[in-house]
């Protein structure tokens, strides 16, 4: 019995379109703060013609979460470079996480920055592939139903699968 | 930068990303871009200081041609002809 190599690349379409570029991000934080950068690459990336993929792996996994995404806050706490300069004492005083949210959030609303979830409605319309980590959903109990439509649940492997074709690959 | 006379430039389409920091032309711009058909040009208004390097790393990116780039008083302005490979 012989085995028929395949011609073409798989997903090469009958024209043989030239190879995309490749972007993998892992997105490990849930901070607002941390939502962005991978949201503003993996959109670029697209906006340039290249494939882009976001693995989202634990506090991550709040960035797809359909009522944590819309709540994500930046901390007062061990956060020298925030909105409210604070020593860490001052930090943990009940208010100052709210007060960093609100602060963070005038700065992109004056820049004209698309919220969270507007920005990931964005970023998906462009075709960027979005993995959501099926140990984090394990061990935080998060179900399907709670993420945000057209993520794909998956493994380490499925996305090191991916991104070991990628030619940017970033860890925020 | 390229010195041309940009009034020869026929433009199919303007956009104007005043206002707008990074991604966001860079993302409107793609949309835009992607709208053109071959050897049509965008004409791309911008404010963000970023746009200067961000907007000729799109146009290499993407294989578009940047046809010439013109700087004002905090307001940059590109002529980008939309590549034939797509």
């Amino acid at each position: 019995m012989t085995v028929d190599a395949p011609e073409t690349t798989p997903g090469a379409s009958a024209e043989t379109e030239p190879r995309r570029k490749r972007l993998a991000l892992v997105a490990s934080k849930g901070t607002l703060d941390q939502a962005y950068p991978p949201l503003i690459l993996a959109s670029t990336a697209a906006s340039l013609g290249w494939e882009a993929g976001i693995y989202f792996t634990f506090y991550g996994l709040d960035i797809l979460h359909q009522e944590r995404f819309r709540k994500l806050k930046v901390a007062s706490l061990a956060n020298p470079s925030g909105p409210v300069q604070l020593p860490n004492l001052l930090g943990a005083v009940p208010g100052a996480t709210a007060a960093a949210t609100k602060i963070m959030k005038k700065w992109m609303k004056d820049a004209r920055m698309p919220e969270v979830p507007e920005f990931i409605e964005m970023t998906q319309s462009l075709g960027v592939r979005f993995f959501a980590c099926s140990t984090t959903m394990g061990v935080m109990g998060v179900e399907e139903a709670d993420l945000i439509g057209g993520c794909d649940i998956a493994g380490a492997a499925a996305f090191l699968d991916y991104a070991a074709d990628a030619d940017v690959q970033l860890f925020v | 930068m390229t010195q041309l006379d940009t009034t020869d430039i026929k433009v199919t389409e303007t956009l104007d990303c005043s206002g707008l920091l990074c991604p966001l032309p860079v993302y409107q711009a793609g949309i835009a871009l992607g709208r053109l058909a071959p050897d049509e040009v965008l004409k791309l208004v911008t404010t963000d200081p970023g746009a200067l390097e961000d907007i000729p790393a799109m146009a290499r990116q993407r294989g578009d041609t940047l046809l010439a780039t013109k700087q004002g008083e905090g307001v940059q302005t590109f002529w980008l002809k939309t590549g034939g490979g797509r």
